[in-house]
């Protein structure tokens, strides 16, 4: 391949490129700054190593968003390619949730626990279903809805109605952490702590990595925000678009299981066998 | 004739190569070539046996008499085969089947002229190299880890290993994972969207159907090892209580996760060798392979099987009989496909005209030894006999049986084939032979006394043992003297062939090759298949 007017194949051959290897350096830095950080307490080397990180995403993927612009490089086999490697993405996290997920099964269950416990353990009060958990589900679920009105309007080419409808979608977002940062807070200084035991464990991991992912949906919205109104996406091109919504329904769909079982059938009778039996 | 359309044109795809060659270190640490990142994945797999076969041969040499020999300290002992297994695991046999091979042949046996996203793909290996660092770090920093590489809480928890050495270990796991399920994304991606012309998923070659299998079982299976670290990480450092029965948690929880990810694991490591093997029983028997579809579906299936029998691992832990009894049945179920791919293979050769070259002396090598290994798999699958050989040498055997040795079989049948593709020059057919004869010698010296071993009870992960088991571990390692001396003489005929080789034409092999790696020039050249070859009619090797 000499040059792009010569491609004799739809595919995308990238240009050497220097932002894996520092990527990869990065990310070696942030895991020995981590280890020394929980080691020491210094913790300089791993705020270095996550500044690092962060510089190899914004800068890759301003890469990335500067070759979906420039009409060449992304064409319709390589927007099908970028699909797949999206949609395979999303598969590989359900696979991390389900650890989780699997964790506060086995903890809770008594037919899969092999250590004779309660649970919830020691005399913690669970977390139930009402009130913050209840408006979180709300909040997630009516963000879902304005994400594919976003989507329509960009699909029929309302420019307009895309970009504000994905601004409230993330705005959607923030509120949600915003309820979960409380929820946190009103949980640690009055109920459990994350090393009050197995169920605060559990509870804290599972529902953080979500709040984590949240947190990633609406940074990767917000993008697309910009992006929007900066015109870079239109009717038949917004591979961007679509990842996002993708990824903001996987964050949902984990959210309802979350709900389901961590909240309100981790705090029901249901789950107290161990304490009803002894 | 596809084969010979794509050669046509093949000269066109050569004036880009001079047009465009990234040369000097940008060449190798910015890559985005699929065939320059294979090499340095193959290279990085040589570096790091070195240190994992180091290691191992130090057992070896502790064990071969009763007694500690020159390791007084067995927390030491436990260091160097923690890190001999997880170097071995992550960054010898997985980096060299599968992003050695894996990214120097999907594209060229596919017709395509890369990978669907070839700057991940650069940054799948570096990942993988940072994770090499950190597993060295934990051997050498705050006094080793000594957990061996299935990390088991309570050992692997902060009371026992209260340096830094298992937090190196884990996110060394945390980085080479990340990477390779960045490759499985690029694998699928690639094999599902990029395959030429009229190749259907039915005429895919048995190697791209392998590494396909292989790249969706890493993408299921180690996000659930990442989820079991990120929970043994905050075990240690930030007090939670996954594995700590004190807190109301489970050390037996952490046996479901990692053997969850562990038993995709190892097919991880051995469906690309089975791949390997049609590949090469095809090529020199000048045959098509007996059965594809069959070949193809049954490697799909040991991988889905794969996923639900991890408990075979864990029947010493006190399982009810129900449990114990599905585990049982499961895993022996796997011995089905698993037959369809030795028999095919035999039946392949038979009537075949075979050419006993250096690749294919591996590959009955590779029959052999997977054999041996997988009858010693079905006796182990059985709940009552593995109470009895749990931990034992006789384990120790299986498992080096189909894994260690098969696989590491499988990495030289894939080299000795692939190496004049790779490097433009032939290596020395009579060396060859003679090292394969070498090692498989060696390493059956080396592991079947094992057996014997397991089967009187001699115990696993431990610097020393009775006299009454000096016999046979002297025997055995003397078997891994014998399998150095071989693997020695294959870094020097890999040297000789770069340094003295003769020039190797497009398609050494004759007839019997018929994938479209063979129709590229040797070397293959930087770019390749940048015009699309067709694939007209059902190509020969597979029907």
């Amino acid at each position: 391949m000499s040059t792009q007017a010569h491609k004799t194949h739809p595919y995308h051959m990238q240009e050497p490129s220097g932002w894996p290897l520092f990527g990869s350096f990065a990310a070696l830095t942030m895991a020995i700054g981590a280890v020394v950080y929980m080691h020491t307490g210094f913790y300089l080397v791993l705020v270095a190593g996550f500044a690092m990180v962060l510089f190899t995403f914004f800068g890759w993927w301003r890469m990335v968003i500067g070759e979906a612009n420039n009409g060449v490089d992304h064409t319709e086999p390589v927007k099908t390619g970028l699909r797949i490697g999206f949609l395979l993405f999303i598969a590989s996290e359900v696979m991390f949730f389900f650890a989780f997920f699997w964790g506060w099964f086995h903890s809770s269950l008594p037919i899969l626990n092999n250590v004779a416990g309660t649970w919830p353990n020691g005399d913690i009060k669970p977390m139930g279903p009402g009130g913050i958990p209840m408006l979180n589900t709300l909040i997630l679920l009516t963000s879902s809805v304005t994400v594919t009105v976003a989507h329509h309007a960009l699909v029929e080419g309302d420019r307009k109605t895309a970009i504000n409808w994905t601004g409230i979608t993330a705005l959607l977002g923030v509120i949600f952490l915003g309820f979960q940062a409380y929820e946190y807070w009103h949980l640690v200084n009055h109920q459990f702590g994350l090393s009050d035991g197995i169920y605060p464990s559990a509870f804290y991991l599972a529902t953080g990595f979500h709040g984590f992912h949240v947190l990633v949906g609406t940074i990767f919205l917000t993008v697309c925000y910009f992006r929007l109104n900066g015109g870079q996406m239109t009717p038949n091109a917004h591979i961007g678009f679509e990842a996002a919504a993708w990824y903001w329904h996987f964050v949902d769909v984990v959210w309802l299981f979350l709900y389901i079982n961590v909240y309100w059938w981790g705090s029901s009778s249901f789950a107290h066998l161990h304490k009803v039996v002894q | 004739m596809a084969d010979t359309h794509a050669h046509a044109h093949h000269d066109h795809g050569d004036h880009g190569e001079h047009a465009h060659h990234p040369t000097g270190w940008r060449r190798w640490l910015y890559s985005t070539n699929h065939k320059d990142i294979g090499t340095l994945y193959l290279v990085l797999a040589i570096i790091a046996s070195f240190v994992g076969v180091g290691f191992s041969m130090m057992m070896r040499l502790e064990l071969a008499e009763p007694g500690l020999q020159f390791i007084h300290d067995q927390h030491f002992y436990n260091v160097i085969l923690t890190a001999h297994g997880l170097i071995m695991v992550f960054f010898v046999v997985m980096p060299a089947l599968i992003g050695g091979f894996g990214n120097w042949f999907i594209p060229l046996m596919i017709g395509c002229p890369d990978m669907a996203f070839p700057r991940m793909n650069n940054i799948s290996f570096w990942l993988t190299a940072a994770g090499l660092i950190l597993v060295a770090l934990s051997t050498v920093v705050g006094g080793g880890a000594g957990t061996g590489w299935t990390v088991y809480p309570p050992l692997s928890n902060h009371t026992f290993h209260p340096g830094m050495s298992v937090d190196f270990a884990i996110l060394s796991l945390h980085l080479a994972g990340a990477g390779s399920i960045l490759g499985a994304i690029n694998f699928i991606t690639t094999i599902v969207n990029m395959r030429a012309p009229g190749m259907t998923f039915h005429r895919m070659p048995l190697f791209i159907w392998a590494m396909f299998i292989t790249a969706f079982l890493l993408l299921l299976a180690l996000p659930v090892l990442a989820g079991a670290l990120t929970m043994l990480l905050t075990d240690r450092n930030f007090h939670t209580a996954f594995f700590e029965p004190s807190g109301g948690g489970d050390p037996i929880f952490w046996q479901h996760l990692f053997w969850f990810f562990g038993h995709p694991e190892v097919y991880i490591m051995i469906i690309p060798a089975f791949g390997i093997i049609s590949q090469v029983v095809s090529t020199f028997s000048k045959k098509p392979v007996f059965g594809y579809l069959g070949m193809a579906y049954a490697m799909a299936s040991i991988g889905v099987v794969g996923f639900v029998v991890w408990a075979h691992h864990m029947f010493t832990v006190g399982f009810n009989v129900e449990t114990r009894a599905y585990f049982i049945i499961a895993t022996m179920v796997i011995a089905v496909p698993t037959g369809i791919k030795i028999f095919s293979w035999l039946a392949t050769m038979w009537g075949g005209s075979i050419e006993f070259k250096t690749p294919m002396l591996y590959a009955f090598g590779f029959i052999f030894l997977f054999v041996v290994g997988g009858v010693t798999g079905v006796t182990l699958s059985n709940a009552p006999v593995d109470m009895a050989f749990h931990d034992t040498y006789f384990v120790i055997a299986h498992f080096h049986y189909v894994l260690s040795i098969a696989a590491m079989f499988a990495i030289f049948t894939g080299m000795y084939y692939w190496l004049p593709k790779m490097c433009g020059k032939m290596y020395n057919e009579k060396l060859g032979q003679w090292q394969f004869w070498i090692t498989f010698v060696g390493v059956n010296i080396l592991f079947f006394p094992q057996h014997f071993l397991g089967m009187a009870g001699m115990p696993r992960r431990i610097a020393d043992y009775p006299d009454a088991f000096a016999g046979w571990n002297m025997v055995s390692s003397s078997g891994a003297v014998v399998s150095l001396v071989g693997a020695l003489l294959f870094f020097y005929i890999l040297w000789d062939t770069l340094r003295n080789g003769a020039k190797a034409p497009a398609n050494p092999w004759g007839i019997g090759a018929t994938t479209l790696e063979w129709t590229v020039d040797s070397p293959a050249p930087f770019h390749t298949h940048e015009i699309l070859p067709e694939i007209k009619a059902e190509p020969a090797g597979h029907h």
